[in-house]
């Protein structure tokens, strides 16, 4: 269908219109902490995400307000689920998917519910929220994205929510002020070791107008890391320790224990 | 006290630890038994996955041998010719439950494995030393003697090939049923988290007709190496050892077993046979119902291994 020459450069200037530095406001976010520590004493942290909202002085008002959508991405993995089902009754794993590096961690966070902060179409495009984002699914060699109501996905991100490693939190954000905001990561204690990234999205009027990132490391330290780096790297001497270790233990209880 | 373990990823209670060592630890004390049968579903319960439990609970099996096979060896109450006998098979029977470990976890069946073995095996094992020591308790209350050695009651594998003479034992038998011993101990040790002393001590008792001066003593020390190479192998091959969780377990365990040995010395045999029995039969009742009954869920999430 040809389209009106008037129409095109109207849609152009709509195009240009929405892109342009008329709308440069700028979306600056920074966490309390960008190294975290797993020592043999973690139990967890909360992390605190922050910043401001900068406008240009001839910057249009923003009637509705601001909206603001932070998803923190853990490490990538390659997990598996397991569907279970009775075989001559007993439960027996039958069938599995391989969720093909997805995140470790996942948290959505937003100051209010992501439907009321834009369209679905829009989020689904930009993999905003829990059932927009992209996990690519393996079942034996075909990958592909499992769609939205596949029972695999859906119990992935029930159990990974069980868990409090995958979570969508509408309320995670406050404004202080109209242009302050601040959120709260939790990081449960079994929150995977390596790098996260936060990718956080201004939203004004029901589109996105901003994007800025900020990244933070979960990473082990002192006995933790001494350990997990020996089992991995020098595994034949890490068992040796270990086995040197029971028999150390062993022949000092019996020497402490002697009785005769 | 919260503590993190390293390789299990996994922040749990120190003291509860501790204490399931103590726990174990006297009753293995006790009956004379690593106790891996009842530490590695404890650690599994604890949220510790089956693959890094049974990997840990090796080292632990390894210490409360070491200080049990100790104290026996003072005694002068083992029989290291039998014992190395049953280790040459044992060894063979570790690298291949380790290999079968890797496997069964490559294929995702390999907690399916472990509760199936723990349902057959304490299931069986569990039931014959219950029935046994019934009859024993019977007996020695009608006043009849307790017979285990009977001179001259020779099975079909006195007829094998290879006949070895142990000296301490004073037994005369083949060196293959020796050898397939030591293979299933190994084996089943290996892929089960367990030292398999609650197994070895019947069939050497019942099969090989080993006395029992020298028979604990001498499952102990093939427990000690059988279940310290299990741990090198499956810290070579799996990476799964958990030296911070297998530390305090071991702690607990050596401790609590120097209060078991004395409670268990109070007990008569059959008694403690029984209780022993009941035990066993207990945890494989537990695995059982975890197979039959409905999961809460049906669906649950594991990491991807290296190789897949």
């Amino acid at each position: 269908m040809m389209s009106h020459p008037l129409v095109r450069i109207g849609l152009a200037l709509i195009t240009l219109t929405l892109a342009s530095p008329a709308q440069a406001e700028r979306i600056v976010a920074s966490v309390s902490n960008h190294r975290v520590q797993v020592s043999s004493s973690f139990t967890g942290e909360e992390l605190v995400l922050f910043g401001t909202i900068e406008r240009a002085p001839n910057d249009p008002q923003r009637r509705g307000g601001y909206d603001v959508i932070a998803t923190v991405s853990g490490p990538r993995q390659n997990l598996v689920t397991f569907r279970r089902d009775r075989v001559l009754g007993i439960w027996v794993n039958v069938d599995s998917r391989v969720f093909d590096t997805v995140p470790a961690y996942l948290a959505v966070l937003a100051n209010r519910p992501l439907d009321m902060i834009t369209n679905a179409e829009t989020l689904r495009r930009l993999q905003l929220g829990l059932s927009n984002v992209v996990l690519l699914q393996r079942a034996a060699i075909t990958i592909a994205d499992s769609a939205i109501d596949d029972p695999f996905r859906l119990a992935f991100l029930k159990l990974r929510q069980n868990q409090q490693l995958y979570r969508e939190a509408t309320n995670g954000i406050t404004f202080l002020t109209p242009n302050l905001y601040r959120a709260s990561i939790p990081l449960p204690a079994e929150s995977p070791i390596g790098d996260y990234e936060i990718d956080v999205r201004l939203f004004a009027d029901g589109a996105p107008i901003a994007r800025t990132n900020s990244a933070f490391e979960v990473y082990k330290t002192g006995i933790e890391q001494v350990v997990t780096a020996a089992a991995r790297d020098h595994s034949f001497i890490y068992g040796l320790t270990t086995a040197a270790m029971a028999l150390l233990t062993g022949w000092f209880a019996s020497v402490v224990f002697r009785r005769d | 006290m919260q503590i993190y373990l390293p390789i299990a990823d996994l922040p749990v209670n120190m003291f509860v630890i501790l204490a399931i060592g103590l726990a174990v630890g006297f009753i293995s004390g006790m009956f004379g038994i690593g106790g891996g049968f009842l530490m590695t579903p404890l650690l599994i319960f604890l949220g510790v996955t089956p693959a890094v439990a049974v990997a840990s609970v090796t080292g632990h099996i390894a210490a409360s041998s070491m200080s049990g096979a100790i104290s026996y060896w003072r005694r002068n109450a083992v029989d290291v010719a039998l014992a190395f006998m049953l280790l040459a098979g044992g060894l063979v029977g570790t690298v291949f439950g380790v290999w079968l470990f890797t496997l069964l976890r490559f294929l995702g069946q390999l907690d399916l494995t472990i509760g199936l073995s723990y349902v057959v095996l304490l299931g069986v094992v569990g039931a014959l030393m219950v029935a046994e020591s019934l009859r024993a308790i019977v007996r020695a209350h009608q006043g009849k003697p307790v017979e285990l050695r009977r001179p001259g009651s020779h099975t079909w594998f006195h007829g094998l090939p290879f006949k070895v003479r142990f000296k301490r034992s004073r037994i005369y038998v083949s060196a293959i049923p020796v050898w397939a011993i030591g293979f299933i101990i190994g084996f089943v040790g290996a892929v089960m988290g367990i030292g398999g002393g609650f197994l070895l001590v019947p069939m050497l008792i019942y099969l090989l007709r080993v006395p029992t001066a020298t028979v604990i003593g001498t499952s102990m020390v093939l427990t000690l190496i059988t279940m310290a190479s299990a741990t090198v192998l499956h810290a070579v091959t799996n990476h799964l050892v958990d030296a911070l969780l297998a530390l305090i377990l071991m702690i607990g365990g050596v401790v609590g077993a120097q209060f078991g040995a004395r409670a268990g010395a109070r007990i008569s045999g059959e008694w403690l046979r029984l209780l022993l029995g009941l035990l066993v039969l207990a945890v494989g009742v537990r695995f059982a119902l975890t197979l039959v009954l409905t999961p809460d869920e049906l669906y649950f999430i594991r990491p991807l291994e290296d190789g897949l």
